[in-house]
């Protein structure tokens, strides 16, 4: 056992999967909400040259994906050290 | 120095760099052969996965299709990427810890069952054969175009390199190949697509150049000019949608769980050292396939442009065809472009309507760009050589994995249990040289059906791989006949719209005949949905996994122990 007592186990997956909810949250709105179920909201907003909700659906949303897998690296780093489960 | 020759030399120079790669690294030990020795830095396994993942799909016909389809084609900007988020947060982690080779590999020690673990590998040799079939392809039709041989004898040369490092090599060998390739790949797309930039608005970045005015002194936008010429000539305003938001919804969303159950993709995060490093290296594998996956889409805009614009000359009523640019006359040779006067005033005209004289397929837009664009002879050379270097990597990932299903999944784990080491890796051998072979002769002889299969390709991977992984991670007590019945509903339901639609009644594939309106290509997200449902209904009435397996569920669920990938 890696774990030091049960609850932390519990603890331990418990904040691993509040951190996916938030991400994954992020990971929908910035897609699928703002790229298609919103797009034509949003379209009547213009972002330099282009209409926003198509600047997410082919731009915008592919930069926060890159950015929310390094913002889960770090944070689930830190949620590793923590409670002592990160490799040596 | 003529096109022919300076694509030649620039081939042949990447040709021999792959070779000696795989003559540097080949493989001594079957640990070598389907993991790399699991000791690959994250930032080169995040650049050959990118390699591996960029399919002769994402290099030559993407932006192409974005070009014809506008707004609609960001179903597979986003489709394609956001699987990716999926992935590094929901799988790569936990399946690296858990340590093994294969995706049937998790599968069959997770739901402790060897039906589990056939279904998952025939399906992988499936999703593996639909793709490599179509790289094949990608190659033939460059060194067509480019080198001016017979499409079979490209083949056949794209067979001959990719059976050296692949059979000679394994994982090693294709890893540090494949870092080659993402360099030459990644190079050769963002050369001509920041000339185009520049030349059309001014920008150096393509990702900026697209949101900008046109320095032609008109002032307006690039993308206002563009929706202005679509609706003139009877298109769809290039910015706004033609299928259904449901539709493009379910696409985008079969796409990405599609994506993340892909099995070459996920054998990448086998190769990395620690579980640390596998996160590490889905963030980076995603970056280097950005780079890519934002420019496609600018390129798709200035290529559409300069193409209407030169077609239908500067002043919109038709260029004459005597006096065609060469990249017509050139392209007009494959098949892929032609001309039809229909008025008879010797011009072309190209509109999305009855006065359309050309037919034009989506594939030659990122070949052809540097043409369009009249970019120096060493540019479109270039171009040649990344188109390859993306087929072959994708190739060599793909011959893995079936190559490793064969000798691991199916010799070692399922029917010859004592195999030596030695004779496992023979096996693995002789397994990626007749896949090769396979895959060359429906290359050279593609059956119609290729495109129709691609989408079979990301349903049954996100009706079957996706649920199951995600399942055998996230519920500790899933157990075997909740897991196989998902699947296989999954599966059927899936397979069964797509055969009815693409194959027994194509006729009948209109949007009012569609389930809810959702096409053949998004259906794999209904069937993702009905394997949970059917898996959890079967869970409830039967007993939970029993406690080993879900001791195994909880030990993967943290990093702290994770040691190199092993057979056992």
């Amino acid at each position: 056992m890696a774990f030091k007592n049960e609850g932390d186990q519990k603890a331990y997956w418990n904040e691993n999967l509040s951190l996916l909810f938030k991400l994954l949250i992020v990971w929908f709105v910035v897609s699928f909400g703002a790229g298609i179920i919103f797009v034509e909201v949003l379209n009547q907003i213009q972002f330099f040259g282009f209409k926003l909700g198509f600047w997410f659906a082919q731009q915008g949303s592919i930069y926060v994906f890159v950015a929310l897998i390094f913002i889960y690296m770090k944070k689930m780093n830190a949620i590793d050290k923590k409670y002592g489960v990160e490799e040596e | 120095m003529s096109v022919q020759v300076l694509t030649f030399i620039i081939v042949g120079a990447s040709f021999l760099l792959y070779m000696g790669i795989a003559v540097w690294a080949r493989a001594g030990t079957t640990n070598d052969f389907y993991i790399a020795g699991g000791g690959v830095h994250p930032i080169l396994n995040g650049m050959a996965t990118a390699a591996d993942w960029m399919s002769a799909a994402s290099f030559i016909s993407m932006a192409g299709l974005v070009s014809f389809m506008g707004y609609d084609g960001a179903v597979y900007l986003m489709g394609w990427t956001g699987g990716y988020v999926l992935l590094a947060l929901l799988l790569a982690p936990y399946l690296r810890k858990f340590g093994k080779f294969t995706v049937p590999d998790f599968i069959g020690d997770r739901y402790y069952s060897q039906t589990a673990r056939t279904v998952a590998v025939i399906c992988a040799i499936f999703v593996c054969f639909t793709y490599v079939i179509g790289q094949m392809r990608g190659v033939g039709v460059v060194f067509s175009r480019f080198l001016e041989i017979e499409l079979w004898l490209g083949v056949v040369i794209g067979m001959g390199v990719v059976f050296f490092y692949t059979v000679l090599g394994g994982m090693k060998g294709i890893t540090y190949t494949q870092v080659a390739q993402f360099c030459v790949m990644i190079f050769a797309y963002i050369v001509p697509a920041v000339f185009i930039s520049i030349m059309l608005t001014g920008h150096v970045l393509p990702q900026t150049g697209f949101g900008a005015t046109l320095s032609d002194g008109s002032g307006m936008f690039l993308l206002e000019k563009l929706d202005m010429l679509s609706t003139d000539l009877g298109f769809n305003e290039y910015t706004s949608n033609t299928k259904s938001y449901l539709d493009i919804f379910c696409i985008t969303f079969a796409l990405m769980v599609g994506t993340a159950g892909l099995p070459h993709v996920i054998v990448r995060f086998f190769t990395v050292p620690k579980v640390s490093d596998a996160r590490k290296s889905a963030g980076w594998a995603l970056a280097f396939i950005a780079i890519l996956y934002t420019t496609a889409p600018a390129l798709a805009s200035f290529a559409r442009v300069n193409m209407i614009e030169t077609i239908n000359g500067p002043d919109g009523t038709g260029m004459s065809y005597a006096e065609a640019p060469s990249w017509i006359k050139n392209w007009e040779k494959t098949n892929l472009i032609s001309h039809d006067d229909k008025n008879g005033d010797g011009k072309m005209f190209y509109s999305g309507d009855e006065r359309n004289e050309m037919t034009i397929d989506r594939d030659i837009m990122v070949l052809a760009n540097p043409e369009i664009a009249n970019l120096p002879a060493w540019v479109i050379a270039l171009v040649a050589a990344g188109g390859v270097a993306a087929a072959l990597s994708t190739s060599a990932g793909l011959l893995l994995v079936i190559s490793t299903s064969v000798s691991h999944d199916l010799l070692k784990r399922n029917l010859m249990p004592n195999i030596s080491d030695k004779k496992e890796l023979l096996s693995a051998r002789i397994a990626a040289g007749v896949a090769i072979l396979i895959a060359g002769y429906f290359g050279i002889n593609p059956p119609d059906f290729v495109a129709a299969i691609v989408a079979f390709a990301f349903g049954l991977a996100a009706s079957s791989f996706f649920p199951v992984i995600i399942m055998g991670i996230f519920s500790k007590r899933m157990n075997d006949k909740g897991a196989i019945s998902g699947m296989i509903t999954g599966i059927v339901f899936t397979a069964a719209y797509i055969i009815y639609f693409k194959f027994v009644s194509p006729e009948m594939n209109q949007p009012d005949n569609w389930l809810f309106g959702i096409s053949p290509e998004g259906i794999g997200t209904i069937g993702m949905i009905i394997n949970f449902a059917v898996a959890f209904v079967v869970f409830k009435f039967t007993d939970d996994a029993p406690q080993e397996i879900q001791d195994l569920v909880e030990s993967i669920r943290f990093p702290k122990g994770a040691g190199e990938a092993q057979a056992h």
